[in-house]
């Protein structure tokens, strides 16, 4: 029993390792939102859907046009990715900013909006679908060369099994240290270099006793395969998170978002514009949000206007998970995220025969993201940040 | 003065001319939306107008009590309306005490709707057989009067257990975890038909108990009216909801005056200064939400005994948005704001969009054609899609968002609330 566990644990990983950069790249739209306005954008999700469905329109009218499917993929990307923005920019134009010209102190009003928002955006897409095709549910088509699997070589193979093994030993031990560090109410804020040192130090050492234990198990004679729109969403997510990281740290325009972000008031002492660096930053956001969704329409081939709401509310759970407002902890929060959920969704099924269905994986999702809450709030990447008064 | 006192007058005599002739009006046509509108516009009136206190309650109780009532034995629609629109009130009367008193923002408040109604529904019928030592269910109707209590009770622990994490977060977090709090019991509810049945799943759980009517129609037989038990049951539940809008919206009063409601309303305007005036955070949240949660719970074993049938559709998050919508259309801590937010929000729920939906459907069924000259068009090319009934959510979308730019304290403010949603840094 346990040793088809063991078996089953390679593929699981490499499903999770996906199902997370899918996760990373819509969590990105979250962080960077929530980095500048403090606001958590609720149409995000919804943004990510316009994207998804745009992709889709593309892909089924140029279907016939276009015979190469990569550079099929490339014009839907760029379409969904621009719808997506747009969409982004009106939300931002139309709801966001006039509150902030308001100025109003409560809290609860920019959520308020942001969720009504998202909401209304539903039901837009919806009604744009129903009254052009007369269906609200759009499928992907099916390209031979995106379906083809690739077998993994061994070396690589092996390689992917003990990161991601790493990886969630790392995640484990790490949640464990800071659940104790909590419950012993500790006055330590982060953890010093040699505590990270002893905590990598103990997931090798599990990672190596685990991998050589297994062996037989895990190491199989076909190797792990996988297919080539799941190498591409890999490949364009790491693409987005490079690209983010150099737009942010290394461009003027990423220095001033930054500088919005700390203290739009002084910002503009500077001759920045805030509204128009917060309207960047949504373009931006709502830019990456379109791809992933084009992205995960290919991966899961249906998408209808209330798909955005399940991934859109993980990937939040992700960005808080690595520590929201951190282009890197949206990553790290997706990819830990995805394969929780995998491992979560094979196992507890397998475990009780049956008898917890794969739904209780969105649980699962759920209760990470108040256990994170609650024991560090500030996520694995964030920094604790004091409360202003 | 004197002038003053004259307008009052001359105010008072308007209102009261205009209830009685739109009371008389909807008994003469009982199907008419323009005489229930505005039936329903001068009971708004009688309320929000200076008058004399007794104007009031005998405007509000003449048409509640016996216009509603009376046209509704013709069309039994009415019944349904004042039902919903009585459930919904009360949860937008609890959830007011959560979002607008204490400003807690939650977003999975039907989850506690639902823990209500499985209550009854479960020992209301025969699925408790399922899973119980004893097979003595249903249960017969008159305990569920005891299950209404015993949801009120499990709604307001269940609120507790959600409360106890979720309410250590603060604003933004608050709401995204209540939301996948209120997701996992509708998850459990959809789920739990194995390895023990509980909930029956997604098949949901039907047909459930009511309780029984026989007293109810020998008050009725005793003024010579005579009724039998499909007549009743409407008529009954329309008079329970009353009652218990009556017990929510003086618990609620009594609630915003006592010291719970200022250590609340504290706690909404700034959580560090209540806490430095010794108000203890955690425990007063808690308490907060375990009220509104009780709320739901009550109005839930109602639905499931209204209804029949329970399933987990029910307790999406839609529901907890619409009852949302009905808070902030009335006003965030405003009472007469929540009830007023239900009852705008249920009759555009119920009536008014499926009625623009049946119009469109009959538009296009008619195969009506607009000849304009340079304009031709034939409503039988009408798009099947455009079904107002179906687009809820973009409309109370459109609402949150609308009220938010333009009027975030609400259609009847709370007066204490202009200010902090008005006021600039």
């Amino acid at each position: 029993m346990f040793e088809v566990l063991i078996s089953l644990l390679p593929s699981v990983l490499l499903e999770g390792l996906i199902l997370g950069f899918v996760y990373a790249m819509i969590a990105l739209g979250y962080t960077m939102v929530y980095g500048v306005l403090e606001l958590i954008n609720f149409a995000h999700s919804e943004i990510f859907m316009s994207g998804a469905v745009a992709g889709a329109e593309t892909f089924i009218l140029l279907k016939g046009t276009i015979a190469n499917p990569y550079l099929l993929l490339l014009v839907a990307i760029i379409i969904g990715g621009a719808v997506a923005a747009f969409v982004s920019v009106s939300v931002e134009r139309l709801a966001y900013r006039p509150l902030r010209k308001r100025g109003t102190t409560n809290r609860l009003v920019p959520l308020i909006t942001a969720i009504g928002a998202s909401f209304f955006l539903q039901d837009l897409v919806r009604l744009i679908e129903g009254l052009w095709n007369n269906a609200f549910y759009r499928r992907y088509p099916t390209f031979d060369a995106f379906e083809r699997t690739y077998n993994l070589p061994v070396w690589l193979g092996d390689i992917v099994i003990i990161l991601s093994l790493f990886t969630f030993f790392f995640a484990i031990v790490y949640l464990i240290y800071w659940v104790g560090v909590r419950l012993a109410r500790a006055k330590q804020k982060r953890p010093t270099r040699n505590t990270l040192y002893a905590l990598s130090g103990l997931s090798i050492l599990f990672t190596v006793l685990f991998s050589l234990k297994y062996r037989e198990v895990l190491t199989t004679d076909m190797g792990l395969s996988i297919q080539m729109k799941s190498l591409l969403v890999i490949v364009v997510s790491l693409a987005m998170l490079f690209g983010l990281n150099w737009l942010v740290n290394k461009t003027k325009l990423g220095v001033a978002i930054r500088a919005v972000a700390q203290d739009a008031q002084t910002a503009s002492l500077m001759g920045i514009n805030p509204d128009v660096i917060i309207s960047r930053t949504f373009l931006i956001g709502g830019f990456l949000g379109g791809v992933a969704g084009v992205l995960f329409g290919l991966l899961y081939t249906l998408v209808h206007p209330y798909v955005g709401f399940i991934p859109g509310i993980k990937a939040f759970t992700a960005a808080v998970l690595g520590g929201i407002g951190n282009i890197t902890g949206a990553a790290v929060g997706g990819l830990v995220l995805g394969m929780l959920e995998m491992l979560g969704g094979t196992y507890l099924t397998f475990l009780t025969n049956g008898a917890m269905g794969t739904e209780y994986k969105d649980i699962l999702a759920f209760v990470i993201l108040i256990l994170i809450l609650l024991f560090r709030p500030q996520g694995i990447l964030g920094q604790q940040v004091g409360e202003k008064v | 003065m004197k002038n003053l006192a004259r307008n009052q007058l001359l105010l008072s005599l308007a209102i009261a001319l205009v209830a009685v002739a739109s009371g008389f009006w909807l008994l003469s046509d009982p199907r008419g939306t323009l005489p229930f509108l505005l039936t329903l516009a001068s009971l708004l009136g009688a309320f929000l107008l200076p008058i004399s206190k007794w104007l009031k309650v005998l405007i509000g109780g003449a048409i509640l009590l016996i216009v509603v009532p009376a046209a509704g034995f013709q069309n039994s629609f009415l019944f349904e309306l004042g039902v919903q629109i009585g459930i919904y009130a009360a949860m937008a009367l609890g959830l007011n005490v959560v979002v607008g008193l204490a400003g807690l923002l939650d977003l999975g408040y039907a989850a506690f709707f639902a823990v209500g109604a499985y209550t009854w529904a479960i020992f209301g019928s025969k699925q408790a057989n399922e899973f119980m030592p004893v097979k003595i269910f249903p249960l017969p109707g008159e305990y569920f009067y005891l299950f209404m209590l015993l949801a009120v009770v499990a709604a307001a622990i269940t609120g507790l257990i959600i409360g106890l994490p979720a309410l250590r977060l603060k604003g933004d977090y608050l709401a995204i975890v209540t939301l996948g709090l209120g997701e996992v019991v509708r998850v459990l509810a959809n789920n739990l038909d194995q390895p023990i049945n509980i909930t029956n799943g997604p098949q949901g759980i039907t047909p459930i108990q009511r309780p029984p009517v026989d007293w109810f129609i020998a008050i009725f037989n005793q003024f010579g009216i005579q009724l039998d038990k499909a007549q009743a049951y409407p008529l009954f539940f329309y008079f329970l909801v009353l009652g218990i809008i009556g017990i929510v919206t003086l618990v609620n009063i009594r609630l915003d005056h006592s010291r719970f409601g200022r250590a609340w309303i504290a706690i909404r305007e700034d959580e560090i200064a209540a806490r430095a005036m010794g108000i203890p955070l955690l425990p007063t949240k808690l308490l907060a939400f375990a009220t509104g949660a009780s709320f739901s719970g009550a109005m839930g074993a109602l639905f499931a005994a209204k209804q029949l049938y329970v399933s987990p559709e029910s307790f999406t998050l839609i529901q907890s948005i619409i009852i949302l919508v009905m808070v902030i259309l009335g006003g965030m801590g405003s009472i007469p704001g929540a009830i007023l937010g239900a009852a705008t929000v249920t009759i555009l729920n119920v009536d008014v969009l499926k009625t623009a939906s049946e119009y469109l459907e009959g538009l296009r069924s008619s195969g009506f054609t607009i000849n304009l000259g340079f304009f031709k068009y034939n409503f039988a090319n009408l798009p099947t899609q455009l079904e107002p009934a179906k687009y809820e959510r973009m409309v109370f979308g459109l609402i949150m968002v609308l009220m938010m730019i333009y009027r975030p304290e609400g259609i009847i403010p709370e007066k204490r609330r202009v200010l902090e949603m008005r006021e600039s840094e």
